[in-house]
């Protein structure tokens, strides 16, 4: 789902949220966490992947979220959630993870006979 | 699956249409080409800024400066949408904010020659974001999905960027004859180093038979080049400006506009780090980069803080 950045399958080589600046790297150095955007446009619609930022709190997050996806507006509602918290599920495994079953014929509504003539049913 | 089946299979998806998302399998010559690509346009967007932002103070009026202002927001804006969807590739920002820093990684050649008077401002979002109007729109069907969807989003921000400046020199053009000759100027300047920017005639692009076969381009830079000549003549008719070029003239057999020799040799000097402006936009973004620093600092040591307040206590 996400554009994650596990994209290679390997482990994402980020910095959990709060360790930020224990790594190796010199103070300053360090790439902050990744968070992946989702907005909400006016009208009701679901949250949307919009992208990604780098932030070093979920407060910050949150600000660059906005700086770069609402800041032309259409949005009415933002989430930011921590990359490596989201759990995708393999393209490899597309198959019969979402296979939808249309052997099963008895969920389907033209399975089920009503009486002759009936309108409006 | 074999190395050979996953790559034959990556190839029939590309064949039929489809797009690739980040945790499709992709070959590694794929993912190395997107990544160089989408670096390369990302830092273009980010040096870009400097050539604009150098007017910002000098803007003749408060309306022309808080469109200047946002116009350059809107680049930096564009630089992370692109950043974000090469870091989809499994690449570090850092590591490509680096290669940006340690002159390793390339950006678009326009942004190395120097913005000299206001009317160039104008030539700018005429000439250099109505070239990447024309390049943008095409990417945004690009094989891989994050790097379409960024385009997207950009194109939709980018008619802003190239009517601002139209209407700049459009201004200037029925001004004083002074206010006119400055526009003039700036096309004179403007007008090869624009065309230069759409990449090196197809005959000169080893890349581009790879990445057309992949449908990450779908359009040659001579393609494009000759989209972007046919649309431009009109609008400098239109102002009663020339473009600086004897041999620009309509062919009616091709229904396109002929023109002249560009100077390559120009272009590959540029490229390699001899254009006009090339050290002094490295330098300002290792500036701006060293002089973050303090920031970058203080909100690590905020969060970390934050964070340990927020442990719950042993009992």
């Amino acid at each position: 789902m996400a554009e994650a950045r596990d994209a290679t399958g390997q482990a994402p080589p980020i910095d959990l949220p709060g360790t930020a600046g224990n790594g190796a790297a010199a103070q300053g150095e360090s790439q902050w966490p990744l968070w992946e955007v989702f907005t909400q446009k006016t009208g009701g619609e679901p949250h949307e992947h919009a992208g990604s930022v780098h932030a070093a709190d979920p407060e910050m997050a949150l600000q660059n979220a906005r700086d770069v996806y609402a800041r032309r507006g259409g949005v009415v509602s933002l989430w930011v959630v921590p990359s490596i918290e989201i759990t995708a599920s393999q393209s490899e495994d597309a198959g019969p993870l979402f296979d939808p079953g249309a052997d099963k014929v008895y969920r389907h509504p033209q399975f089920y006979k009503i009486p002759r003539g009936l309108k409006g049913f | 699956m074999t190395e050979e089946e996953l790559n034959a299979a990556f190839e029939a998806r590309i064949a039929a249409g489809e797009t690739i998302e980040p945790k499709d399998w992709m070959p590694d010559r794929y993912r190395t080409q997107l990544i160089r690509m989408m670096s390369q346009h990302a830092h273009s967007e980010i040096v870009g800024m400097l050539p604009e932002g150098n007017w910002i103070t000098r803007a003749p009026s408060l309306s022309r400066k808080m469109t200047l202002i946002a116009k350059v927001q809107d680049e930096a804006g564009h630089g992370l949408y692109i950043y974000c969807g090469a870091e989809t590739l499994g690449v570090d920002r850092s590591e490509l904010v680096d290669q940006l820093l340690s002159g390793k990684a390339k950006y678009s050649s326009i942004f190395n020659y120097p913005t000299l008077t206001w009317a160039d401002i104008g030539v700018i979002g005429w000439f250099v974001d109505g070239a990447a109007i024309v390049n943008q729109t095409v990417l945004a069907k690009a094989s891989y999905g994050p790097y379409a969807r960024a385009m997207i989003r950009i194109c939709k921000e980018e008619n802003f960027h190239k009517k601002q400046g139209y209407e700049i020199i459009a201004t200037l053009a029925r001004g004083t004859p002074e206010q006119k000759a400055m526009a003039q100027d700036a096309i004179n300047r403007w007008w090869w180093p624009s065309l230069m920017m759409l990449g090196p005639s197809d005959t000169d692009s080893p890349n581009t038979a790879e990445l057309m076969r992949w449908r990450v381009k779908r359009k040659t830079n001579d393609e494009l080049r000759q989209r972007f000549i046919d649309l431009t003549v009109p609008q400098a008719d239109a102002v009663g400006l020339t473009l600086p070029d004897p041999n620009l003239k309509y062919n009616p057999d091709t229904q396109h506009y002929d023109f002249g020799q560009i100077d390559w040799e120009e272009f590959w000097a540029v490229v390699k780090g001899n254009g006009p402006c090339n050290r002094e936009r490295i330098q300002a973004r290792r500036d701006a980069h060293e002089n973050g620093r303090w920031v970058r600092e203080a909100a690590e040591a905020y969060a970390a803080k934050h964070e340990r307040r927020s442990q719950p206590t042993a009992a």
